[in-house]
This record gives C-alpha cells, structure tokens and sequence, in this order.
C-alpha cells in the first residue's frame, strides 16, 4: 500500500474548496502570497470575488479573515503551517478562537514536508500550541479521500478550527471515496487487541503498515485514524488502553505536546498502561526529504512495528 | 439644547461612569479611555448607524476598538445608548462577569475581540471586504492608539487598505501622544504619522479629537476621495477631562484613591452644570 503514491492532500483540499464555493458565494479562501504552495491558483483564476491575496502578510491573513467571518463570511485562511501557527498565532488566539469566529485556518505543507528547507518551515509545535488554545478544534487529514470529505464537513462546520495537512501526494490510506468523517470520532481501521497504534495526519498510512506487519507475526494490533486531535476521542482511547493495554502513538510533530501528550493525558488519568510516544525528538531536525526524515526519526512503519514488539516484551 | 451640546453632555456622563467603574474595579485604563470618549461618543451618537434592538442588523456600521484598554469608555457607550443595562456597568472586572478589561462579543454591540495590539485594523479590512462582496453600504470605523503604531501588523493591514481601495474603512488615531513608558516620540518615533499614512495609500484627515463639532463635521464628510481608505488623527489628552490626570504617563493605568475619584467627579459635574447651562 505505501508504495501507490496518490494525491496530495492540499491539492484534495483546494479541488474540494472550489467545488463548494461555486454553490456557496460564502466561501471565502484568504492566502498569503501562497496561491502556488496551497494550490489555490484554479480558485483564484475561477473565483476571483471570494479569493482575498494580502501578500506575504500572514498576521494580516488571519484578522482579515476574522474579520470577514464576523461579517457571515465561512472563512477558509490558507498557507504554510509554519508561518501560520507561528507568525500569526496571536491573531488566531484572540481574532479567531476568542472571538470564535468562523475561520478554517489551514496550514499547509506542514510538519516536515518541507524537507531540506529546514526548521524554519517546519511545524513540529503547531498541534501542540493550537491544542492549549481554548475554542479551536484541531485536525489533521491523512489522505486525499478523506480530506475531500473532512473539506465537505468544514464548510458546515460552524466555528474556529486549524487543519495541519501535508505538501507531497500520499499513498491512499481509505478506499472509500467517502470515508466516515466525524469531527472528534476516530475511524478504527484494524481492530486487534493486542496493542494498539493511534496515527494522525500522513503517519496513518504508517501506522497502518506496521498493523499489516505485526499481523505477519501474529501480533493483532488496533490501528486507530485520530483526525481530531482536539476535541480528542477519548472514549475510543481508554477503550484501546482497557482492551489492548499498550499504546504507541505516532506523529509527525514534537514528542512534546501533541497526539502522544493528548493520548498520555487521557489514560494516565482513567486506564494507564505502558506507552511510547513516536514522533520528532526534541532537537534540530535532520537535513533530508520528508521520507528520509520520516525513516531517520523511525516513523515509518518497519521502525513502527518494531517499537510495538519492544513495549510488548517490556509491558 | 442642541446636538452638539447633547453630545458634549454624553461625553461628560460616559467620563463619569468610566471613573466610577475604574474606581470600583480598582483597575482600569484611565488614561486613554478619558482621551477616547469624545470620539467614541461621536461616532455612536452622532456618526453611526446601528440598531440596539437587532445588533446584529446586516447592515449596521461597525466599531472595532484596537486600542481595546479603553474598553471602559466603549462598555459606558454601549450601556447608555441601551445595548447592555446601565446596571451592569457596575460589575466591570469583576468575578464571572461579562464586562472583561477588554473589549469581548460576550458584550452586546462588540463586534470582535480584541485587546493584542495591532490587531483591529485587519479585522476592519475583512468587515470592509465583506461589506463590498456583499455590496452592502455600512462603515467600518477603527480606533487605534498611537503607541500602537509601532506594532508591524497595522502596517500589514494599511496595506491591504489602501489595495482593495476600501473607501467603506475609516481608522482612526488617538493621538494623545503618551504610552505607557513616556511620550511616544521619546519611546519609539512615529512622526510623521501623516506622512506615513498616506504613502501607505490613504487620505489622512487631522481633527481635534475634545471638539465634538469638529469630530462630528470631520466624520461626516468621510469618504472625502472615493477608491481610498481614510485615516483621521484625532489630536487628543490622555486624561482629558480631569485636570490631574490629563498628560501624565502614569495615569495610562493608574487606578483613583477615594480622595482622587471624589475630585474626578467634582470637576466632571461642573463640566456638566456649564454643558447643560450653555
């Protein structure tokens, strides 16, 4: 499976957007001189009256945005998760998530899609500080079918959240081109009860991968879809804990703060069992392709299904 | 007594409440809500069209205060022009309510929140943008201090202002020439203000930000050149109105004594006796 290479997310999102906002004149995609990087080019060729360019101006991006959303504008900010959840953080603390208004705020490219560009464009903080925001729901597709279907979902979706998608085309991880997509419900995608792996976003597909080796051992592991790191579903995580009683989770973010800490918050608080957070350990980031940092930080699904039979031999 | 008259005596009863509501919080910003309330005063009874019975009529004309710690003159307006109960007032500040020391829609008649400078004149832009997609002809109006010049995002905005030609857009400066610090042009030199402004791309109107039929006269002929934003520096004194108060730095959050708010009052109540008896 992880050998197809699919559609990237961004480009499932933009295709999608546009589809909506040709029946709903108040779609309104706000970028910062980053039609390219998002792929809005279509939309802002087709639509040129619901498409607002500010330029490389990301704190302006967002309380315009705000601004359009206290106006009944459904408000889709569009641009590097880099610069988005760092840059213009205050504006989505106060304009958006204070305020709470209708504001899509979409980081592209984010994690370390950016490769060899380095730190600078990478997020690896970004779940972690739009989780200690209060009000702003937090998601993070893992394909295209499900981010067409997540884009679908938001346009009706009444209120401030930050989406964290990837830059490069990704292997399909759903069949269905119409994939259940609840905000704050997990998709169970194996349903083992030996361990259970808990992704989000593009170490899904990962995740899954390793649920596919470890079936190879006969180890039946649970392989769970978070794309909702906040609100989290909590119930489908203790169940996990209780039921499998070992946790690893997996993310391209900071082992500090994001879908391991939330996970880790949760059942260190009802069912404790042995875990291991998977994710970008807390130093300057290897130069390389996303893939190549993908293998060096061991999130891809060989190092995944090795870190689940070591907790199972520690646990 | 005529309209400018009323409004004088407005200006005077919302300087009164916003000194009872600082001294009863026991905190506050004094100093730049007193240089606020002509012009905020003007704009609501005056200037603005709105409807307190529906305050979120589609076509109303906004208000953002990006300046969001004179909240205490904006929470007095809303009040008194029957938003909120004048009654409320009394809770500013305090525990669980609603009338936080910064400007919040939890509030009727506050459009967003705000109180991180720099922020308002974007969320002024998106509220102009949307009432042109929309072809709605309301007025957005957006009260900036001066000390908040020095944050980089305005400058961000007056940008996209000037761009999208947004002659809906009206920002305005509360000159008062003191921050928190000191004097502004001690603490980060913004002069020429004007000059600044209107490279950026906007007709920029100077007025007396205390003589409310100037205030009155300047904003009503806006938009002066179609196709640009507009930008009134409002010449101002922090503190105005209370002689003790007026142009010292420290009064920018300094909260009354018993001694000093009796006084504040004394000199307010005077003001109100020579408005009512013009």
């Amino acid at each position: 499976m992880s050998d197809v290479i699919g559609v990237s997310c961004r480009k499932a999102f933009t295709e999608t957007l546009l589809e909506l906002a040709k029946r709903d004149k108040d779609i309104v995609a706000v970028t910062s001189d980053a039609r390219g990087s998002v792929t809005l080019d279509e939309f802002a060729i087709q639509l040129p009256g619901q498409f607002i360019e500010v330029g490389i101006a990301e704190q302006n991006s967002v309380g315009i945005g705000a601004g359009l959303a206290v106006c009944g504008k459904k408000v889709f900010v569009c641009g590097p998760a880099s610069f988005l959840s760092a840059r213009s953080l205050e504006q989505v603390k106060v304009d958006v998530a204070y305020t709470n208004a209708n504001v899509k705020v979409i980081g592209v490219s984010g994690g370390v899609s950016y490769g060899a560009l380095g730190a600078s464009h990478h997020s690896l903080h970004d779940i972690a500080v739009m989780r200690a925001i209060p009000g702003i729901t937090v998601m993070l597709p893992c394909d295209a079918a499900q981010t067409r279907k997540m884009t679908r979902v938001l346009a009706d979706f009444d209120g401030p959240v930050y989406v964290r998608m990837g830059r490069n085309p990704v292997p399909d991880v759903y069949i269905n081109a119409d994939p259940a997509f609840e905000p704050g419900k997990s998709n169970l995608l194996m349903n083992g009860s030996d361990i259970a792996i808990i992704g989000t976003g593009e170490t899904v597909r990962h995740a899954l991968d390793a649920g596919l080796l470890l079936m190879k051992k006969g180890i039946h592991a649970r392989v769970i879809d978070m794309h909702t790191i906040k609100p989290l579903d909590r119930d489908t995580v203790i169940k996990a804990a209780e039921e499998t009683g070992h946790i690893i989770t997996v993310e391209e973010h900071s082992i500090h703060g994001g879908l391991g800490a939330a996970v880790a918050e949760t059942i260190v608080q009802s069912k404790p069992v042995p875990m291991r957070i998977l994710g970008i350990p807390d130093e300057t980031v290897i130069t390389g392709t996303s893939s190549e940092v993908f293998r060096h930080y061991g999130l891809t699904g060989e190092s995944i299904c090795k870190a689940a039979e070591d907790l199972l031999m520690v646990g | 007594m005529d309209k400018i008259a009323e409004l004088k005596k407005r200006a005077i009863e919302t300087r009164i409440d916003l000194i009872k509501m600082i001294y009863n919080a026991k905190a506050g910003h004094t100093g730049g809500s007193l240089s606020s309330t002509d012009i905020i005063v003007a704009l609501y009874y005056g200037i603005m069209r709105f409807d307190i019975h529906n305050p979120k009529w589609e076509n109303r004309d906004r208000f953002v205060l990006s300046k969001g710690h004179s909240v205490e003159a904006y929470y007095a307006v809303l009040a008194n022009i029957g938003f909120f109960p004048r009654e409320e007032l009394a809770s500013y500040s305090r525990y669980g309510s609603k009338l936080i020391g910064h400007p919040s829609t939890a509030v009727p008649g506050v459009e967003i929140n705000t109180g991180a400078l720099g922020h308002g004149l974007s969320a002024g832009v998106g509220m102009a943008l949307a009432g042109k997609m929309d072809g709605r002809d309301y007025r957005v109006y957006v009260l900036m201090g001066d000390g908040e010049q020095a944050e980089g995002s305005i400058w961000e905005a007056a940008m996209a202002g000037a761009n999208y030609r947004l002659d809906n857009l009206i920002g305005i400066i509360d000159r008062n020439r003191l921050q928190i610090t000191g004097n502004t042009e001690n603490v980060m030199k913004l002069e020429s203000l004007k000059d600044k402004w209107t490279a950026f791309g906007w007709e920029v109107v100077e007025t007396e930000g205390h003589d409310m039929a100037q205030l009155i006269d300047t904003f009503s002929k806006l938009p002066v050149v179609k196709g640009k934003p507009h930008l009134v520096i409002a010449n101002t004194v922090k503190g105005k109105g209370v002689s003790f108060m007026e142009n010292v730095a420290k009064w920018h959050h300094g909260v009354p004594s018993k001694e000093q708010t009796e006084k504040a009052l004394e000199e307010l109540n005077e003001q109100l006796s020579e408005v009512i008896n013009e």
